[in-house]
Order: structure tokens, then sequence, then C-alpha cells
């Protein structure tokens, strides 16, 4: 069957017709899958969602029991026949749980990535590669300028920062799922094993990856008392990237405001932003990796939605393979 | 080049003085000869590269990439060295970036390539560079790092590096040349202080210190002169051996945007004064402004129709060298006596005396410090008669006493987050007064400040802020600002000038938030035809600009 007649836009979200659900919807459905946990992808109200049991455990954590009426495990790679068609998710390598999503009717299949990246990540299980007719890639960090640099790099970044500036509090924004406990365990790794303090926002989240068997360390609450201000000198700090210009930022000493993104590889980003130390480190494929994804793929045919769309599409042009823009709405550029 | 490269992008991002030094010192520290020279020179601009054009480097991307994918890259990013830094992928047959190249070997590449192969060793060089190395490579050979540090700043943490006082530094900077390496060897302390044999070197200037509550009760006005403080910049001229140089107060050589006092300079020797434009005394023509001394300055070349509008004299206030002869162990008076004979033979146009203010007591010097005869005085100087000269600033042998600065009442109306310590606060505030436009009474911004308040008074500002805001424009915070309600700041200000860069047509000089007026309602306020009537009195009799410039 025709691809497009399979999986098509609609304002509340990509839409399979035959099978009656919708994949990351906006607004609340009746029958939802979900790619992964973050804000954006998977919301609240929908009556029912099926999806990885971490994105699910998140999903609870984060909106309450009550986030939808009835669940569905999703066990990656098994097949489940959902109306006229099948679906089944793989690994996407975004964050914990991530999957990809495949649906496939009358021989026909479509992978729907979700957000997704290629490099190593202590905290999640890595993208799968899923041969497919049509790909649905994201394009978040969709122009040849992103070259994520190697993450370890950027982790020693912040360790020299810490041996020269001894008496700064370091904030490190990082977005509370994934990202933040990403951070966390690369620094673990880095040999780095001080107390890390983490804002209030992501102690469930650390919590949950903790019980999920991702070590993270000497974690605590960064709460203080007015008298020991200077007890965070020289600390990490991990908080969502908002928390930082906000008043609660005043408790620690001469703050040294860092940012973990992949948007930091763009020097007026980062000056914009007031970060004096970016670490470039992103949870999404940088442009490399996006156009090796899709070469290993091969997939007769692209789809890109949110992101760069256009510059992806002119790339696929350029090799020779039908690409279009998807201009689905409502996906945050990460972090932002 | 890695380390230089990470050392760039920390300073870029740094908004701290005191970070930025520690972040050079650091590095000044760990890297080797010559790259740290290279490196130091780069940052205190007075490296000599051939530069290469946009257009050479947007040639070599195209080699590599597709037009449309560029110019998408391009519009994201909005520089062109960082997009082709960032875009730039090796080609597959280029020679594997094995170890990283230094900064030493890439300056001297590109110093022995010849002008027809500079095309193929930047393309080469970009290949054999990671990321931030080829930014900063980029950057080198287009000329202009522009990362917020001045030279003066560079020339302090080489000072730290070396704890020794930084008029060391900038008595020997003129004598050195990259990738300075007696310097640093110096620096490490493993060599003597280099020895220069330049003449026309800059010699690092004397400074006072100002004048506090209590200072003057235990002082004798006999042991001192005064003189006005004139309201210019503070310049070193070297004539020495055929060489004529023009020095800033920090030892910055600002020779070619003055050739018409290098050309005048027909005495040997060197002279410490206030760069000013205008008539001299001997001329018996008016001093004129700052704002007019500024036409002339940040300039690297000066067209003659800038010589005849806007004429630059020095007005000299000391002798530090009469011929070879260093007159700096003599005293002020000694040496003002030589000083006076070597004007009275340069030409008048371009040189005159800084005048002695004569006075017997204290509250005498007061009074005339509060109406100087002159706009273009900022208030007096008082030099210890029997002092020698002495570089740098200790307190006692001279004296600043400004005048009183001017205050307005203005209204906060708009106000942005600061940076580093700050980036939680709002403390950088625009703020107006109030005009009549169209028959209504409307604020009318004409300034910003982000200092001279304490820092429980940035409590009360910031959370005025965020209690009365009103709309967003990204970073920046417009505040409530209406005639019964709002933040009345008193702002004080060295001085006033008709602007056209400004919607209100005035620009402050220095302005800062003097005091926080709780105690007034904004209708209470100033109004800019206040502010007007101050420039009437700070500048003459200068009419504004009949159309926006």
């Amino acid at each position: 069957m025709k691809p497009e007649t399979l999986l098509y836009p609609t304002p509340k979200g990509l839409f399979c017709e035959k099978g009656g659900f919708y994949i990351d919807p906006v607004q609340p459905v009746e029958r939802a899958l979900i790619t992964h946990g973050h804000a954006d992808h998977a919301r609240a109200g929908h009556t029912h969602v099926m999806a990885t049991r971490e994105t699910l455990d998140i999903m609870r954590s984060r909106y309450g029991d009550a986030f939808c009426v009835s669940t569905q495990e999703a066990i990656l790679g098994t097949r489940t026949t959902i109306g006229d068609v099948t679906a089944s998710f793989h690994p996407a390598g975004h964050v914990l749980g991530s999957a990809q999503i495949a649906v496939e009717a009358n021989s026909t299949r479509i992978v729907v990535s979700g957000d997704y990246k290629r490099r190593r990540d202590p905290t999640c299980l890595s993208f799968e590669p899923v041969r497919c007719d049509v790909f649905i890639t994201e394009a978040t960090f969709g122009l040849p300028v992103f070259h994520h640099p190697d993450d370890r790099g950027e982790i020693a970044k912040l360790l020299t920062s810490l041996k020269q500036f001894p008496e700064r509090a370091h904030l490190v924004g990082a977005y509370s799922l994934g990202k933040a406990q990403r951070i966390i365990a690369l620094m673990r790794e880095a040999g780095y094993d001080a107390p890390i303090f983490i804002h209030g926002a992501m102690a469930r989240l650390c919590d949950y990856y903790e019980s999920e068997g991702i070590a993270l360390g000497d974690l605590r609450p960064a709460t203080i008392d007015a008298k020991d201000k200077q007890s965070f000198a020289g600390a990490v700090v991990v908080g969502p990237p908002s928390a930082f210009a906000d008043k609660w930022a005043r408790r620690f000493p001469d703050p040294m405001p860092i940012f973990a993104s992949g948007w930091m590889l763009v020097r007026q980003r980062a000056k914009q932003r007031g970060v004096e130390l970016p670490m470039i480190i992103s949870d999404h494929c940088d442009w490399p990796e996006l156009t090796a994804t899709i070469n290993e793929i091969k997939p007769a045919e692209v789809w890109v939605t949110h992101g760069r769309e256009e510059a992806l599409v002119r790339w696929c042009e350029l090799q020779g393979i039908a690409a279009r823009p998807l201009h689905l709405v409502g996906y945050d550029d990460e972090g932002e | 080049m890695r380390p230089f490269a990470d050392l760039l992008d920390r300073l870029v991002l740094t908004p701290q003085r005191n970070a930025k030094i520690k972040l050079m010192t650091d590095y000044f520290r760990a890297a080797p000869d010559p790259d740290r020279g290279y490196a130091l020179a780069a940052i205190a601009g007075t490296l000599t590269l051939k530069t290469v054009k946009p257009n050479v480097l947007r040639q070599l991307v195209l080699e590599r990439m597709d037009e449309v994918l560029f110019r998408y890259s391009y519009d994201y990013v909005g520089d062109l060295a960082e997009t082709i830094s960032l875009v730039w992928e090796p080609a597959a047959t280029g020679k594997p970036a094995s170890a990283d190249l230094s900064l030493g070997a890439v300056m001297h590449q590109l110093e022995t390539a010849g002008r027809a192969n500079v095309h193929g060793l930047v393309r080469d060089l970009l290949d054999q560079l990671e990321g931030s190395s080829r930014f900063a490579f980029l950057k080198l050979i287009t000329g202009g790092l522009r990362i917020g540090v001045s030279a003066r700043l560079v020339k302090q943490a080489l000072a730290d590096m070396g704890n020794v006082d930084v008029t060391e530094i900038e008595t020997l900077w003129h004598g050195l040349s990259p990738p300075y390496v007696s310097l640093f060897q110096w620096l490490d302390g493993k060599a003597g202080k280099p020895k220069l044999d330049m003449p026309a070197v800059f010699h690092a200037v004397m400074l006072a210190t100002p004048v506090g509550d209590n200072d003057l009760a235990s002082l004798d006005p006999k042991d001192f002169a005064a003189e006005w403080k004139w309201d210019g910049i503070r310049v070193q001229l070297a004539n020495l051996a055929g060489t004529r140089r023009l020095y800033s107060r920090s030892g910055d050589d600002i020779s070619g945007a003055f050739p018409d006092i290098l050309e005048a300079a027909d005495f040997e020797g060197i002279v410490d004064g206030e760069l000013l434009v205008g008539g001299t005394m001997r001329t018996n023509r008016a001093t004129r402004t700052f704002s007019d001394l500024q036409q002339r300055l940040n300039r690297k070349t000066v067209t003659r129709k800038m010589l005849e509008e806007y004429p630059a004299f020095i007005r000299g206030y000391d002798l530090l060298f009469s011929g070879e002869r260093d007159m700096r162990p003599e005293s002020f008076l000694t040496r003002r006596a030589a000083l006076s004979a070597l004007i009275e033979k340069a030409v008048p146009s371009h040189f005159d005396l800084s005048p002695l203010v004569p006075f017997s007591s204290w509250e005498e010097l007061d009074r005339l410090r509060k109406e100087p005869p002159d706009p273009v005085i900022e208030g007096i100087m008082l030099k210890r008669l029997d002092s020698p000269y002495t570089s740098g600033r200790s307190k006692g042998p001279w004296f600043k006493w400004k005048r009183e600065p001017y205050n307005v009442d203005a209204v906060l109306m708009y106000a942005q987050r600061g940076h580093g310590k700050r980036s939680s606060y709002y403390s950088d505030f625009t703020f107006g007064v109030w005009t009549e436009i169209d028959g209504k009474d409307v604020l009318v911004p004409v300034g910003k400040a982000y200092f001279g308040f304490t820092d429980a008074e940035l409590e009360v500002l910031d959370r005025y802020v965020r209690n009365n805001t009103i709309e967003r424009f990204g970073p920046v915070r417009s505040i409530r600002a209406e005639a019964g309600h709002g933040f009345v700041v008193e702002v004080a200000f060295e001085g006033i000038n008709f602007s056209s860069r400004h919607k209100s047509g005035v620009a402050m000089r220095f302005p800062r938030i003097s005091r926080l007026r709780t105690d007034k309602l904004p209708s209470d306020a100033d109004r800019l035809e206040t502010l007007l009537a101050m420039i009437g009195t700070a500048e003459g009799n200068l009419a504004p600009p009949a159309e926006p410039i």
C-alpha cells in the first residue's frame, strides 16, 4: 500500500488510520503510541497508551497514576497487531526507554524514529537500525554545522574548570530526563566521585534511573542553609536550564553558568544565554550521524520532521533519495 | 593549536575580568614557546599576518560543499569563520589528523608561504585541524579575534604570571615583538629582564589617587602645585633617535591616528600630556570637548578632512626624558621648568603647557574645582613639588580631585539580567525622563546603567523588576513606569552630549545609579529639557545636529 495512507500528519500528530492510533500525539487521543518520555512527545490525557515499560514508568512519575485510562507495555522487538496493522518498538538511543516505532501493513513498513542518537550512552540502549520503506527521521540538528564532539572531551572541560575555579559553584543546566543522568554518569566514568548536587525537579527521575540499575553515585539535594553558602564552592550542581536564571541560583557562591546541549556548538547561542562554559552534549544525532543513518538504513523514502527539515531534505535530494518534510507541529527544540 | 582554541572559546564567554586573567595566566604557564608568544600577539593585536579575504574562504568551502546547504548553515550561524569551521569536512584522502598541530607550527607555515600558495595552505590546515582549532585558525587569518580582551588586560595576566608589576610589562612592551620568547623566559624566572635596544619605547605613566575625605587635612598646600585636570586622553609622546611614537596611557601605540602631532614633534625627548582637539592656549582658540576628540580616536588612519576639522594637540603635563637625559628622578619643579622651556620652542598650534592654578588654601582650591573656568576641565590635579616621576599609582605624590558629577532623577523603564555573579539578577537598567510628544508627557529613554548601587539595593531593584514586568523581549523586561507608579533613581554622570544614536538625542558619560529614590513618584522625575540645559553648561554653546546623522 502507499505509505502516505499508512501514516500521515494531522493537527493532533502522526496518525495511522488502519490501526486507529496516533504516534506521539500533541493533543489527547483515544489510542497513543509513545516513543519516549520527554514532555513534548509524552503528554497526559490519552485514553490508551502503549509504550516501553520505562516510558510508561516515566510518564507515571511525571503525571501521576491517572495520566491515562489504560496502558500496554511494548516489548522491544516484538510485533503487536493493532487494528489492521502491526507495530513494533526498537531502541532509539535517545533516553532511557526511548524507542523507534515500526508500523507495517501489506508489506509496507514505516519506521518512526522519534528522537534518536547513535553515540554510546551509559544510561540507555543503543539505536538499532530497522529496515524499512519509509524512515521518518527527526532533524533537530539537521544542518551541516552540527558536529558534536566526543562527550569525554566536554566532560573534561568541566573537570578542568573545577580545578581552575575552585571557589565557584559550577551550575550545569541539563534537561531533567536523560541529559542530567547522562552527564552525571559520564562524570562518574571520568573518575569524578565527589557528591553531585541536584535540583529538586530532577530527584525523582534520578531515583528512577538508579532503580533501573544505572549508577549515578552520591547525589544530594542542592538545598542550603543561608549560612553555609560557601559549602557549594567548587561543587557541581545539576538543574534544569531554566532554574539558573531564577532566584534559585542565588544560593550558590559566584555561580558559573554551564549548559549541556547540542545548541552550545554555536558560540553566539551560548553567549546570548549568558553561558560561560558550554558543554556540547546532545541526545540527538548530529549531521554526520543523521546522514550516516539514512545511508545505513537505505529507505526508499525519507520523511523529515521537527528541526531543520529543509537542509536534510536537500541532502537527500542530492543523494537521489526521495524525501519530504512532514511539518509536524508541537515538538520543542532540545532543552530550549 | 587546541589549547589556544580552548582559551579563545573560554575568553569569549567569560565576562568577569579576574576570571579572564586567570584563564590567560593558566594558559601562559602551561603553553610552550613560541606558541604562547603567538597567542599573546593574537590577543594583544600585535600579530602581523597577511590576512585572507572572506571570499577566498567561501570558495574553499564551496569546493567541498553544496551551495544551498552552505547558505542554510551560514544563515543559521551568522558568522562566516564560525560557519566554515563547523561545516568543514576533512578530505577523505587527507592526512589523518594524528597529533595536534601547534600554534607555532601553523604560524611558521603561514609566514613562510608565498602569496600564490596561501589558498592551498589554508585548505591543508583546515583539513589538519579539528573544530575549535579551525575556528581559532580562521579568526587569526581573517584578522580580528573579538574576544573582549584589551591589550591592557592581557598585560595584567602577564604581570600576574610573573608576579611583577604591570607597569614593568608596559614599559617593555613596545621594545619586544612576537613570539616574545625573552619576555616569557623572564616571567618564568629562567632569564633576566629583557634589555631593550629600541628607542622611543613607552614608559609606564605616573597616576594619581583620588582625594579622600581626610586626605587634605594633614597636607600643607605649600607643598603642592595644582593643575586643571583636562578632559581628553592621557598620552605619552616619544621622539628619540629619529623614532616618533604616540602612546595611550596604557601603552597602546596610537601614532597612526595622529600624524599631525607626530609631524609637529620636532623636539627630542618624552613628554607626558593630555591629548585634546581644538586650539591651544598659545593660539588663543578654545579647547574642544571630549566628544570632538572621540572623532579622532580608535582609527588606524585619518583623512585630511578629519585633520582639518578636528585638529589635535598636546597639553604638556610632564617631561620624562629631555633628549636622552632621564628626568624622572628630578623633582616636579625641575621637570616642569624643563618642560616649559621645551614647549616654548615647540609648534604653537600643537603644543601648549598645562597652566598651574595658584591657590593658598584647600578651601580656595575647592571653590575653583567646583567652578572651573573651562568646560573641558573635569577637576583638579595636585602634585607634590618635590616628587620624582614614578610609574604606577602610589598614594601621596599626586592626587586627583574631580568636579562634582551631574545628577538627574530618572525612571526605570527596562531591565536586563546581568552576567556572571549577577546572572540571576536584573541588574542592567535603561532609565528615562519626561518629555512632551504630541501634547502628552511620555518617558523617553536617556541612558543605561548597571552599577552604582549596593548589593542590598540590587535586591530591591530586582524585586521591583520581577513584580512589575509588563512585557518581555528576549532577555529584556519592560517595567511598569507611569506618572503615579514606577521606580525613580538618581543617576550620576560625568558629562552629557548630543547624540544622534539615541532616540532622546542625548548621551551621558559614565552614568550610574547613585541613589534609589523610593521617596519619589515618577511624576517627580526630571524632564528632558533639564538634560538639554546641562549640555549647554557642559559644552559651551554647541547646537544640536539639525538632522540625525
